[in-house]
């Protein structure tokens, strides 16, 4: 069987339900690596979410309840059950960063990316995100995408970051 | 007295991480091996002298804890490390994960052998996941030499360190509900008693402790649990990493002894060197959003768990959040509120509802639109919520908000006349 | 009390009192006569003191204490009620009511619930000095079983416990957080796209009108207005125990008497009784289960009567389900001899024939409603309700159910055995069943006709039986974990029983889905006793001894698992999917 990812971008559509099952495999299996799972599923998929489709066969090869597995990801944060772009661009609003002007980074992103705080490109390559504080406050404000994280932005060190993630696809 | 020592980030940008030669080279896994000649009573004891502890926030004693484990006879019992640094402004675990992987893994190490626990985790908060590759390949050097894993040093006891990943909830710094997210369930805090200690992780006796504070126990086996409690005050042993963020003109992490001055940290030109750009401090809100603001009156007060208590503040995570003058105290309130608005679990009723009720209010004081009425009810919410929550979460959302209005009640009652002194409020 | 139970001084309100080490505040309390309110706490399952208005102030100490969670200490000073307190549990409350949408005089809960109740008790006026914000949410009621209306949902935690501990279905769950916090299913979907069994134990923990029974009554008042339809029903054991509970009558009284009267006032055409189609149950699983020992049939044979349990092997062990006896439940077994037998009997065309049921149960709403239940040329029963909406008829008809005159079933199908009667507690099939496969495997008088192993409200009670030197090994459990962990077992091979009795909910049918809202451990072992007691009482205890069953099996049936029997009273099964 195919997974069938709904109204998902085409980078979901290569993401099968064997993919799944091999990243479930990975972690042997075991109920209390669900969340590695869940992120490591998030990350491959090219569509930064888990979906419906998804979480059952994870639920089912792991024997959890479908409800359990959802729980779970409507806690964390960092997960999402709808499709977002391939890169999330999360750019800290706590305390620390706020005050240094985050306020100031999202406007620079928004105009590099041509879309809003919580949109996604057309391209289904971004979406454009706050986040909770990342650990960085020496350099805030401060964008994270993916693992990296990047401080003491201006509008053309954003627009180099930006290019530098397009150039990789 | 010293303004600043190197005796936990000793090692810190000086030895390249997770190299196992230049960390022994450096006096890593001296303690692991006095540990190991030692009986676990012995180590305790050491640990309860120094006077240390718990860094992550609560600052409970440590030595309590281990004291009261060791009493706890069932098995196996779990040594875990809380990695969700996830207080807003704190990035001082993050420094010893990324630049000393191999000391929080000696520390684990040695509370291991204290318990005869053969199974630690490390839950390294999801926003770190760059740093769980690192603290791996950590995890893997040691192993491959002989500090981790099966007969370590020869000795027959085995420690094996396993890496959990969070995923975004600041609710798993608590233990319960940390260790409730270790077992792959949403972390949502347990109900308690029992106690960790006796019923923890896989229901299982469970020892919790922070980052930093597994990473003085190598220092203290080393230097002796005295000589390290000596560092500090009467009540706070040893050294603290403080991070200093927001607009202090050196934003980083400092290692500081308990004792010196919040004047010191803040303007010492080694520390924090003061406001950035030349301004004017206006506050500073220490140990993190869960934490309390503090005024410049306030600023000689020495840095110790003991006397900052007693002006209402708190060393809490380690954080300061330096404010200037350009700050609004209403304005930054509402995104302490809206942080914990967006991290309350939902599990108990006053923290669920009664935060978002607090929010509101301070969203209408903000806008100008709140009223007498609204204030009473605002200072009526907080004390409920602090009161009546289930976790430290929900009991402490409202402390930033109880001390700012004590120092700066002339600006609230301003917001209330419509205007913002600071200018940042569109009312 | 134990000796070795250490007892625990301390002072409630002023006044000095003694408890046994770890009894909680709120138990203590009740020992000086104070009653501390409470709301997501429910007496059976775990202490969760989420709700946090069970806060008490104890003296010496800054934060509040909850009550249901905290255990008594030597020497503690417990204030219950002091301002601080009455304020705080005032504002959890104001919180509540902020978000909830008080439409009480609409709802199906109204007079019965939880929230109200308690409203009524704090004195918390209608203040609207918190920000409203009612979610209004989509009502799911298009199951025929069970109806949740999330907006009214106070989120406390009892139902997912049911539903995920306690019958390890995981249909409903909380979900998001802080103000997000719900309780929901995975992905929000309809109860139906879920593993819902519909056993409705959810549906008696709410305190408030969140999820309740799919409402069937006016399908009843409608069949029962029409001049040209025959409408017979027929009354579950369990219910005659517990419908007393609607019109204060103590726990467990036995009421059939009153209840027979109310249906007759309802105006039903024939009261009968589902004790009668118990009997025949027993017949033929009874007779199954020697065929299945003596021919080497799949072992252990497992009882079928409970549609929750059916729903739930069918989608999680469906490899089990050869292990499933194919007789029909008796409300099915009624249903499919009323439309052949009785109508024949009495001369009416079944296509008249309105076949109503009175459940302690939601699950049979769609174990009628299955398609294959139709095998006497009609749905075989038409309408189900249960014990809750029988008590609503009773009260819209406007009877004193109370005064109303003693009065008994119809013939034929209202004559039944005490071994019918058992069948609404967990632990009844199988004592029924035994003491007619005993008489009949043997062709020896059964004397000792109480099996008392196989009684009570254990999840997992077992008893071996000597059929005149063959041996027969038998379990009993309810609650579907308990289920779970005999299936379990025999899947692996680590069980050996023969005979296995499963009943979807705790304590059986007493503890049923569709029984009034307050059943707890307590209430249904009254229920137990009250239906021991008649079964006590009867002269015919067994059901191969009910004349009427013996009369309907030579007049029509023939014999048990004949062609005839085979065709209207057995069933098969159908593995379902999980997601």
């Amino acid at each position: 069987m195919t997974v069938q990812p709904g109204q998902c971008n085409c980078a979901a559509e290569s993401f099968t339900e064997r993919d799944v099952v091999a990243i479930v495999e990975k972690y042997g299996r075991e109920q209390d690596q669900l969340l590695a799972m869940l992120l490591d599923i998030q990350e491959a998929s090219g569509s930064s979410c888990v979906l419906r489709e998804w979480a059952a066969i994870v639920a089912r090869e792991i024997g959890l309840p479908l409800s359990k597995v959802f729980e779970v990801l409507t806690f964390y944060s960092m997960f999402s059950t709808e499709p977002r772009g391939r890169y999330l661009v999360e750019i800290c609003k706590s305390a620390p960063c706020k005050m240094c002007k985050s306020d100031e980074v999202v406007a620079m992103f928004e105009k590099e990316l041509g879309i809003k705080l919580g949109k996604t490109t057309p391209d289904k390559l971004f979406t454009l995100m706050h986040t909770s504080c990342v650990g960085a406050c020496d350099i805030g404000p401060v964008a994270k995408i993916g693992e990296d994280v990047y401080g003491d932005l201006t509008p053309e060190k954003v627009s180099e970051i930006v290019n530098s993630y397009r150039e990789k696809n | 007295m010293p303004k600043s020592l190197n005796i936990v980030s000793a090692n810190c940008g000086k030895v390249t991480p997770g190299n196992v030669e230049e960390y022994v080279r450096a006096g890593g896994y001296e303690s692991l091996k006095k540990a190991l000649s030692m009986q676990p009573r012995a180590i305790v004891d050491e640990v309860v002298a120094s006077g240390l502890r718990g860094r992550g926030g609560a600052a409970f004693s440590t030595g309590s804890k281990w004291a009261h484990l060791l009493e706890v006879r069932e098995n196996p019992k779990y040594i875990v490390c809380n990695a969700d640094e996830g207080e807003p402004g704190t990035f001082k675990d993050k420094l010893l994960l990324e630049k000393d992987p191999l000391c929080v893994i000696e520390g684990m190490t040695i509370a291991g052998r204290v318990f005869d626990s053969h199974d630690g985790y490390i839950y390294i908060r999801g926003e770190y996941r760059s740093i769980q590759h690192s603290f791996q390949k950590a995890i893997d050097n040691a192993v491959a030499a002989g500090y981790l894993g099966n007969n370590i040093l020869g000795s027959g006891f085995n420690f094996h360190l396993h890496i959990m990943t969070g995923a975004g909830a600041y609710v798993c710094g608590e233990n319960s509900a940390l260790l409730n997210s270790i077992e792959g369930k949403v972390g949502r805090p347990r109900i308690k008693p029992p106690h960790l200690a006796e019923v923890g992780l896989f229901q299982m006796p469970t020892l919790v402790n922070n980052v930093e504070t597994f990473a003085c126990i190598a220092p203290i086996l080393r230097m002796g649990g005295e000589a390290f409690h000596a560092i500090g005050t009467a009540e706070s042993g040893g050294t603290k990493l403080v991070c200093l963020s927001g607009h202090s003109a050196r934003r980083g992490v400092y290692e500081v002894p308990f004792g010196v001055s919040l004047r010191d940290i803040i303007f010492d030109p080694e520390l924090g060197g003061g406001i950035a750009g030349g301004k004017e401090l206006k506050f500073f809100h220490l140990g993190g959003l869960s934490g309390s603001i503090g005024c410049p009156a306030q600023l000689d007060t020495p840095y110790s768990y003991e006397c900052l208590v007693r002006t209402g503040l708190s060393v809490g995570s380690g954080a300061v959040v330096v404010a200037d003058e350009s700050v609004c105290v209403v304005d930054y309130l509402k995104g302490v509120l809206e942080f914990f608005l967006h991290e309350s679990c939902g599990k108990c009723i006053p923290c669920q509802k009664g935060i978002r009720q607090m929010y509101t209010i301070i969203c209408k004081l903000s806008e100008g639109k709140a009223t007498q009425e609204d204030m009473c009810l605002l200072k009526e919410l907080a004390c409920m919520v602090t009161n009546v929550s289930f976790c430290g979460l929900g009991q402490t959302s409202a402390r930033a908000l109880m001390s700012a209005w004590k120092h700066f009640e002339p600006e609230f009652a301003a917001h209330l006349n419509k205007q913002c002194p600071a200018g940042v409020c569109k009312l | 009390m134990q000796p070795d139970c250490k007892n625990i001084n301390l002072i409630i309100d002023g006044v000095p009192v003694s408890v046994p080490e770890g009894t909680t505040i709120l138990d203590a309390a009740k020992k000086v006569g104070v009653k501390i309110p409470t709301l997501c706490h429910h007496p059976d399952l775990k202490v969760r003191a989420t709700c946090r208005i069970c806060v008490v102030e104890i003296k010496g100490q800054r934060k509040y204490k909850t009550a249901c969670s905290t255990e008594v200490w030597e020497g503690a000073e417990v204030i219950t009620n002091s301002p601080g307190v009455q304020q705080a549990r005032k504002m959890v409350l104001e919180l509540i009511l902020a978000e909830h949408p008080q439409a009480c005089l609409g709802c199906l809960r109204n007079t019965k619930c939880e929230l109200q109740a308690l409203t009524a008790e704090m004195g918390v006026a209608n203040k609207n000095r918190l920000k409203k914000t009612v979610k209004v949410l989509p009502l799911d009621d298009c199951n025929g079983a069970i109806v949740r209306d999330a907006s009214k949902c106070i989120q406390c935690g009892r139902c997912t416990e049911m539903c995920q501990e306690v019958q390890t279905v995981g249909a409903i769950t909380t979900a998001n957080r802080s103000m997000s916090y719900d309780v929901t299913t995975a992905f929000g979907k309809k109860l139906r796209e879920t593993t819902c069994v519909y056993c409705g134990q959810c549906t008696t923990v709410c305190p408030v009108g969140a999820l309740y029974e799919h409402d069937d009554t006016e399908k009843v008042w409608a069949a029962l207005a029409d001049p040209n339809k025959h409408v017979i029903v027929q009354t579950a054991p369990s219910v005659r125990v517990a419908i007393g509970d609607e019109f204060g009558l103590p726990a467990g009284t036995f009421s059939e008497g009153h209840m027979v009267a109310a249906l007759r006032r309802i105006g039903f055409d024939k009261v009968f009784d589902t004790n009668w189609s118990a009997d025949v149950t027993i017949m033929e699983e009874g007779h199954e289960l020697i065929h299945r020992l003596t021919n080497r049939g799949v072992l252990p044979m497992i009882t079928s009567c409970s549609p929750g349990w059916i729903k739930f092997i069918e989608t999680f062990y469906p490899d089990m389900l050869p292990h499933l006896s194919t007789a029909k439940s008796p409300q099915q077994m009624f249903g499919a001899l009323v439309k052949t037998f009785y109508a024949e009997k009495a001369g009416i065309d079944p296509a008249n024939i309105v076949s109503v049921s009175v459940m302690p149960c939601t699950a049979k709403k769609i174990e009628a409603a299955r398609p294959e239940m139709n095998d006497s040329g009609y749905r075989d029963v038409d309408i189900v309700i249960t014990t809750r909406e029988f008590a609503r008829m009773i009260r819209r008809k406007g009877l004193d159910f109370c005064a109303l005159p003693e009065e008994h079933f119809d013939d034929p199908m209202g004559v039944a055995s005490g071994a019918g009667v058992i069948f609404g507690t967990s632990g009844g099939v199988m004592e029924a069943a035994l003491r007619t496969v005993y008489e009949v495997v043997t062709k020896k008088e059964l004397h000792a006709l109480d099996f008392k192993a196989v009684r009570g409200q254990q999840g997992m009670k077992t008893a071996e039986v000597d059929l005149d030197g063959t041996p027969v090994k038998v379990v009993v459990v309810n609650g579907l974990k308990n289920a779970r962990k005999i299936l379990n077992e025999i899947r692996e091979g680590k069980a050996d029983y023969q005979f296995v009795e499963v009943m979807c909910c705790p304590g059986g049918c007493v503890g049923g889905g569709g029984q009034p809202v307050g059943t707890v451990r307590k209430t249904k072992a009254s229920r137990m006793e009250g239906l021991y007691t008649a079964d006590h009482k009867m002269n015919i205890r067994q059901s191969h001894k009910n004349p009427a069953v013996i009369s309907m099996y030579k007049d029509f049936l023939g014999e048990p698992l004949g062609e005839k029997a085979h065709h209207l009273l057995h069933t098969h099964y159908t593995p379902r999917e999980q997601q």
